[in-house]
């Protein structure tokens, strides 16, 4: 019992030595259930600094969020969620809106950060993600190369990389079977203009947009590691770090890496611009990632809750951890790192369409691209049966008829 | 021994068998038949989420799920017969492209992707494991009594691996330039990518497979060596019986129950192939029947699983278990016949 003092005693002034300490003392337990990355650890030690708070930082967060809010009372009172996890916890009504805490607690949020639904308020945003391209500027110059704006472009570039032999492989990309191979076709459809669903949640991708999606990636996989549908994104980010490739489309949240002269041997020289251009909006979807409040808990506890995630979310916490995320919250003062993100949006990138159908079509792509890539099947017969085994799932959940 | 003593003792565990075995297995079952699902409406949503700098709004019509007054989702249980089994086995897509004579589109529906491979992986693995526990046995057997403690001790390690942290070493030796990867490259002179296709994951994993569960046949075999009998054995010696022979005529005969006992665990464990699939990441080349029930039971980011399809795909992976223990089954039950 001791020992356990003495240990919380150390931890408690390890966190202490920090200067963002908490503005009130908590006396609630509270619990917190997010993904993993940098971003959410930032947030959740700030909010640590309260007291009687544990945070679950877990990157399979997803598969437990839905069970672990809908038990009463919920499992947890604050949850970090993105788009697509946010659509199971408002389906089921297990998240609160948040109008009254901000009225009350929320005076720093800006208008931009509230997710409405129906004109009330589900989640704060804190930060916005998607996947933009990061180059070699160093290698670019040298080979007189123009920063590349589409994936001709791009492909192009690779090809005199390539000849130079500078780098193992001239691109790197998210394609590891499963959700990160799906995210980017979503990317390159949403790229070329297309809508995911027609009618009655009818699936719609076999067409000329997927078909041109499915042939830029498979153009793509020519310059890549032969391994390509087992990198995910930290492999990819750790190819660049290690200097083995010279451009990919890799999410902002990874940009920050780049420059951590701790693991990266590129420190300054990895520079991010827009995605590449579709026919008609950048290759990318933009995500952002937010916190919510269980609705099975007391009230009391959820203005705890509401607190503590305010604190979380404070100007210092944000300025002393700039280049932790592109975040929303006031105190980010946009660099070099969130340029790539920037451009992208202002180039009009559209938001991921998260929806229960979408969650479906994710999986069958994920599951489904890798037999083209591989040369196993066409794109008109990959396309056809990805819709296929999207129908079958999405009747047995009783979203088609 | 009075009924009552023994109902106390084996009351406890067929307590626990029908609680964890009987009573998962008759619900499994049941689902496999019936599809649970939410009761949607369409309703015009308007959503806002962020920009860069100022919020997108956009209404659309979105299918929400009813929620009772209680705010639980109604949800509604429909019998729907062999329908999940169907929608698993593929069978119409099958036969079209086994009549039009293409393996590969064939091997291109799932299901009959995972079990070509199950069945490869099962069937090739077996008599390897077989093979070298009998060896590291016969090893171990002949080792002299000072170096017998460590030499069962380093031949158990690999058993005691986690299998998934087991596979997922052997990903990180291989993978990209992984050490072992990188030793190839420097002896073969050339470039090698062991995740780039599927024969390269699939020789890994029936290897990794091997090292693994090979030590458990061995200590099972060791133990059956300690009761050979030496009378035999002699007389073996004293008629001219090479070291070969004896093992063949005199040593495996004895071992026998012991090699259909392994056999029978190997492929229940092996037809069950999961962590390799996990471990490797290999679902892009590589899947098997277990990894397939499991991607229908783990929900997509919107929270959707396809819960009949697993239980169908779990009853489908029981049968082909049974199916498989029939024959080694059928020669116990000769020998339990045979023997009284």
């Amino acid at each position: 019992m001791k020992l356990k003092h003495l240990l919380l005693a150390g931890v408690a002034s390890l966190l202490g030595t920090g200067a963002m300490a908490c503005s009130f003392e908590n006396t609630v337990p509270l619990k917190s259930l997010s993904a993993g990355f940098e971003a959410w650890k930032v947030v959740t030690d700030a909010m640590a600094e309260c007291g009687n708070f544990e945070a679950s930082l877990d990157q399979e967060f997803k598969e437990k969020q839905p069970a672990a809010f809908a038990a009463n009372p919920s499992l947890y009172h604050i949850g970090g969620v993105a788009n697509a996890t946010l659509i199971p916890l408002l389906n089921e009504g297990t998240i609160r809106p948040l109008d009254d805490l901000i009225a009350k607690y929320g005076a720093g949020i800006k208008p931009n950060q509230m997710i409405k639904i129906d004109g009330k308020t589900y989640a704060i945003a804190m930060m916005v993600n998607a996947q933009h391209l990061m180059y070699r500027e160093d290698i670019l110059n040298d080979l007189g190369i123009a920063a590349p704006t589409t994936y001709a472009e791009m492909m192009a570039a690779a090809d005199k990389i390539k000849a130079a032999g500078v780098v193992d492989y001239p691109i790197g990309g998210t394609f590891k079977t499963g959700w990160n191979l799906a995210e980017e076709f979503v990317n390159n459809f949403l790229g070329e203009g297309g809508e995911f669903f027609g009618e009655g949640n009818m699936p719609n991708i076999n067409n000329a947009q997927g078909m041109a999606a499915l042939e830029v990636m498979k153009a793509l996989t020519a310059y890549m590691d032969p391994e390509y549908l087992v990198s995910d994104s930290t492999y990819v980010q750790q190819q660049f770090q290690q200097g083995k490739i010279a451009m990919a489309n890799l999410w902002a949240s990874r940009a920050g890496a780049m420059n951590d002269a701790a693991e990266s041997q590129v420190v300054g020289k990895v520079t991010m611009a827009a995605a590449p251009m579709g026919s008609a909006a950048p290759a990318s979807s933009l995500w952002w990632d937010g916190i919510v409040i269980a609705a099975n808990i007391t009230d009391e506890e959820a203005e705890a809750a509401f607190k503590v995630a305010m604190e979380g979310l404070k100007p210092d916490v944000i300025a002393a951890n700039n280049d932790a995320a592109v975040w929303l919250v006031d105190g980010f003062t946009a660099g070099p790192l969130a340029a790539g993100a920037a451009a992208t949006a202002a180039a009009g990138a559209r938001p991921y369409p998260a929806s229960g159908p979408m969650g479906i079509m994710h999986t069958a792509l994920g599951n489904g691209i890798a037999a083209y890539l591989n040369g196993d099947k066409d794109a008109a017969t990959t396309l056809a049966d990805i819709e296929a085994a999207y129908t079958t799932a999405a009747k047995e959940a009783g979203l088609v008829k | 021994m009075p009924f009552k003593t023994f109902a106390a003792f084996v009351g406890p565990s067929i307590f626990m068998m029908l609680l964890f075995i009987a009573f998962p297995l008759a619900s499994v079952f049941s689902q496999s038949f019936h599809v649970t699902q939410p009761v949607y409406e369409i309703v015009e949503v308007e959503t806002c989420t962020p920009g860069f700098l100022t919020q997108t709004c956009i209404t659309e019509e979105k299918s929400v799920p009813k929620l009772d007054e209680n705010g639980e989702l109604i949800k509604i249980r429909r019998f729907v017969g062999l329908q999940s089994y169907a929608n698993v086995l593929e069978l119409g897509r099958a036969k079209e492209a086994l009549a039009t004579g293409s393996w590969q589109a064939f091997q291109n529906i799932d299901f009959w992707k995972a079990l070509r491979f199950t069945l490869t992986f099962t069937l090739i693995t077996l008599p390897l494991v077989l093979g070298v526990g009998l060896l590291i046995a016969l090893v171990i057997n002949n080792a002299s009594a000072r170096v017998r403690g460590p030499v069962i001790f380093v031949s158990l390690l690999p058993f005691i691996i986690t299998p998934v942290i087991g596979a997922l070493s052997i990903n990180w030796l291989f993978r990209g330039d992984g050490i072992l990867t990188a030793t190839l490259e420097w002896w073969l002179a050339r470039d090698i990518a062991m995740f780039a296709q599927a024969w390269t994951i699939e020789i890994l994993m029936m290897l990794y497979r091997v090292w693994h569960v090979a030590p458990f046949a061995a200590i099972v075999f060791y133990a059956g060596l300690q009761t050979v009998n030496q009378d035999s054995l002699e007389s073996a010696v004293i008629d001219g019986a090479s070291r070969w022979q004896r093992l063949r005529y005199v040593v495996i005969p004895h071992l026998m129950p012991l090699i259909v006992f392994v056999t029978m665990i190997h492929l229940m464990d092996s037809y069950r192939v999961f962590e390799e699939v996990v471990g490797f990441s290999s679902q892009g080349h590589v899947i098997s029947l277990q990894w397939l029930t499991y991607d229908f039971l783990i929900p997509d980011q919107a929270g959707n699983r396809s819960i009949s399809r697993a239980s169908a795909s779990a009853m489908l992976t029981m049968i082909g278990i049974v199916l498989l223990l029939i024959a080694p089954l059928r020669r116990t039950w000769r020998e339990h016949k045979g023997g009284h």
